[in-house]
């Protein structure tokens, strides 16, 4: 899966989440929970949702590496490449 | 027969929208099934009968707006008249069931008070008592403004837990003006009539939650807890040993209530928040509790939440997560008598066995109604609500 | 008063009037004056004078002095198809065909089951403050707009006695219009432009916030003057022109009481029975829960309207019982 779809797939999750916002239009580097007003019930739908839809499970350690959408496509990128 | 009437799901509610029938006529009803959902100044809310009965037929078009106590649908078969699920607990007064359609719940005169017609009605919709109000207007009368500068618009703070919630459609929008006068009237008449005291405490959580990191390593994301599922369960276990914080204050008396549930805040996207409860807190499992508040915050931001669960809190939670504020100094949310707040978890050095130690730390904080205790039992119901949380693996 | 930049005219209510009454000859064939002294000696306050030479007795008809012959002709020259302007010379002398308005002119349509309608126009003066004694100065306007069939209007600006005539004269019912004996002299400027008008909605001459005076006609400047004075003792008050009292535009009079909560009406009718108290009660049936104070009504006292001078104006609603009334009204 490319990084492009992976950001489409993150983008749909946080729409799920705020779908008032537009999660497309925040920059790469922006704190998610920040720019769309995500709390710690709402990151964890995020986090389930990813993991569900991709079997990328993301232990609570790794919960920081996610808070940015770079982070985020970086982490699963990775993860999906070589699983743990 | 049976009508089926438009349930008061709280002293401040008037009227309400037909939004949608979930029965059909020929339909069987099972008491706590979900027959409609009416649309509030607090949301959508989906209405229970606690009747069986067959549903025969609809009195109350979609989109219609009708009064407290309207009957909107003939439910045949139950012994009864088939009633919807209100309050049990709360004991919302039901005067309005008798009330003509339509009429203004406004009170009459006063002897030897003179109160505009207008403020009269706006002291009713603010649910303000004008005996207390000094009159601008002419010989000494009270007028609407007098009325209106008593109880200004009260912008609702993120802790003041206010049933209200937008309709699903209705997300993405700011809270409309009917809701924020409901929210401008509760937290009024909170600060108003309750004698407020405040105490907070600075609880070191570091085992706490490291208990829950350890537990959640070997869970997946679907399975794993967040730290208010700790608050709410040590809540529960001190609130059995503190009853006193645990009921209704009306009719110039408290009243305990022999079951907890705990009202949560949950801030609505777009603006305002609601509490409702989750029931029988005390008697459920991390697991379960943390099952509830999943789905129960999926539902109030889907702008649905059902009738007994937002009329029957006995005491409020609101937890400010993760947003970064170390202290929440709450409004009691009237007719309850105490509700408690917990600040975000920081990293920050403390003081233990005689060394500096950087440890996890909340603010646990109480707003208790005078009324109904004293900051001395306040004080041992929060510490121990404090002890409950250093032994996670007990809850 | 319109201040509207392309050319202004300076005129008079009177000529104002006049102005409309010649646009209706000259746009309409089928119109034409009559009533008592309009024609020879230009009318009793000089309204149609130069006119007869202008458009010819045909058209000018000085009557006999019989309101009930001349208004009852001028109703059936309107069944007849013509479209007749009659002036009663005050609405005193009106009773005198009170029959022909009320049992014939407003009732025809209904009577005939809509075969028939009745396009006239009444023109009549109305109101005191000239020393004309008990015979001549009252103001019945009131008493008329009791009357379902016919549309009653009191015209109190320059563009209203110059645009409203048009307007009435294509209603296809009775029509009568009021004009205030105190405004034929009232000098201004108005739109050279200036034409029809609409006779159905009350309007806002002055925006406020405190409190609603409703009034019409020749009180309308008395009105507004209190309000300024007022302005400068701190209260902002909204004046409402009723311009039409039937019927009345219940929804601008409700939608200004709401806002202001204060009702304040001045009416040159006597108090009882009078437009005023029908005004109140439409407010306290469609806006009770608004009010902030009780409706006040500043009227004319309840006596023939007198001749001396200083009684007169005692009689009348003045300028000074209207401030005392909204200060009343707002508590201060």
């Amino acid at each position: 899966m490319t990084k492009g779809a992976l950001q489409k797939i993150v983008e749909e999750e946080l729409k799920n989440i705020a779908p008032e916002t537009s999660p497309a239009d925040i920059g790469s580097d922006e704190d998610v929970r920040e720019a769309l007003d995500i709390d710690s019930m709402g990151f964890l739908t995020f986090i389930t949702a990813l993991h569900r839809r991709l079997n990328v499970d993301v232990p609570e350690k790794d919960y920081a590496k996610l808070f940015t959408k770079r982070g985020a496509v970086e982490y699963l990128s990775r993860k999906r490449a070589k699983p743990s | 027969m049976g009508e089926f009437r438009m349930p008061s799901l709280g002293s401040d509610m008037e009227k309400g929208t037909l939004v949608e029938w979930l029965k059909k006529p020929g339909d069987t009803v099972r008491p706590g099934d979900v027959v409609a959902v009416i649309e509030t100044e607090k949301g959508a809310i989906e209405i229970e009968a606690f009747e069986a009965g067959t549903f025969e037929r609809s009195l109350v078009d979609i989109g219609q707006t009708v009064p407290v106590g309207t009957p909107i649908a003939v439910i045949n078969g139950g012994v009864r008249p088939s009633a919807p699920i209100a309050a049990p607990a709360a004991a919302v007064p039901r005067q309005a069931a008798s009330a003509p359609p339509m009429a203004p719940r406004i009170a009459g005169p006063v002897e030897g008070l003179k109160v505009s017609p207008a403020a009269r009605k706006l002291a009713a919709e603010r649910g303000i008592d004008v005996t207390q109000i000094r009159g601008s207007g002419p010989d000494g009368s009270i007028v609407f403004t007098d009325v209106e500068s008593y109880a200004p618009g009260v912008k609702p703070t993120a802790q003041a837990p206010i049933p209200s919630a937008p309709s699903k459609e209705k997300r993405a929008t700011p809270p409309d003006m009917g809701m924020r006068s409901i929210i401008a009237a509760a937290t009024a008449r909170s600060k108003r009539e309750i004698p407020h005291y405040y105490l907070s405490h600075e609880v070191d959580i570091t085992r706490a939650l490291k208990w829950l990191a350890k537990t959640n390593t070997r869970r997946t994301p679907d399975e794993r807890l967040l730290p208010a599922v700790l608050l709410l369960k040590a809540l529960a276990r001190a609130l059995r040993k503190h009853p006193g914080f645990n009921g209704f204050y009306e009719e110039n008396a408290f009243r305990l209530s022999d079951r907890i549930h705990i009202g949560v805040a949950i801030a609505i996207r777009g603006g305002g928040l609601v509490a409702p409860a989750i029931h029988d807190t005390d008697k459920l499992s991390l697991d379960d509790l943390m099952e509830r508040l999943r789905d129960l915050v999926t539902r109030v931001r889907q702008g649905r939440f059902r009738s007994s669960e937002i009329s029957d809190p006995t005491i409020t939670l609101t937890s400010l997560g993760e947003r970064g504020v170390d202290t929440v100094i709450p409004v009691i949310y009237p007719p309850q008598v105490a509700i408690l707040g917990a600040g975000t978890p920081r990293k920050q050095p403390m003081i233990a066995d005689g060394k500096v130690r950087v440890r996890d730390v909340i603010t646990l904080s109480l707003a208790g109604d005078h009324r109904a205790s004293d900051g001395h039992s306040g004080a041992l119901f929060l510490v121990a609500w404090a002890n409950l949380l250093q032994h996670p693996e007990e809850l | 008063m319109s201040e509207r930049a392309p050319e202004q005219v300076a005129t008079t209510y009177r000529e104002a009037v006049r102005a409309g009454l010649r646009e209706a000859l000259q746009r309409e064939p089928r119109a034409f004056l009559m009533g008592e002294d309009i024609g020879r000696y230009g009318g009793c306050y000089a309204v149609t004078k130069g006119m007869l030479d202008e458009f010819g007795p045909e058209r000018i008809r000085d009557t006999p002095l019989s309101e009930s012959g001349f208004v009852g002709a001028g109703i059936g020259a309107a069944m007849a198809g013509m479209r007749p302007i009659v002036e009663v010379m005050t609405c005193n002398f009106s009773l005198l065909c009170l029959d022909q308005i009320l049992n014939n002119a407003a009732t025809i349509r209904h009577m005939s089951g809509g075969q028939f309608s009745v396009p006239i126009v009444i023109r009549m003066a109305t109101g005191a403050g000239r020393q004309l004694a008990a015979q001549h100065s009252h103001s019945l306007e009131g008493w008329y707009a009791h009357i379902p069939g016919i549309r009653v209007l009191a015209p109190a600006t320059l563009e209203d006695g110059r645009g409203m005539l048009w307007t009435a004269m294509n209603d296809p019912d009775p029509v009568l219009i009021f004009e205030n004996i105190m405004l034929y002299n009232m000098g201004g400027t108005i739109d050279a432009a200036a034409g029809a008008v609409d006779i159905d909605r009350a309007v806002v001459r002055r925006p406020g916030r405190d409190v609603s005076l409703l009034t019409y006609g020749g009180s309308l400047w008395k009105t507004l003057e209190a309000a300024a004075t007022l302005k400068e003792q701190g209260i902002d008050a909204e004046v409402i022109d009723l311009r039409t009292l039937r019927p009345l535009d219940d929804a601008t009079i409700m939608e200004s009481v709401r806002k202001t909560r204060r009702a304040v009406i001045v009416d040159e009718g006597w108090r009882s029975g009078s437009i005023s108290a029908e005004i109140a009660t439409r407010i306290v049936e469609q806006a009770f829960w608004s009010l902030d104070a009780p409706i006040t009504r500043v009227c004319t006292e309840e006596v023939p309207i007198p001749y001396p001078k200083h009684l007169e104006d005692a009689a009348l609603p003045s300028r000074e019982k209207i401030e005392a009334a909204v200060r009343k009204v707002v508590g201060r």
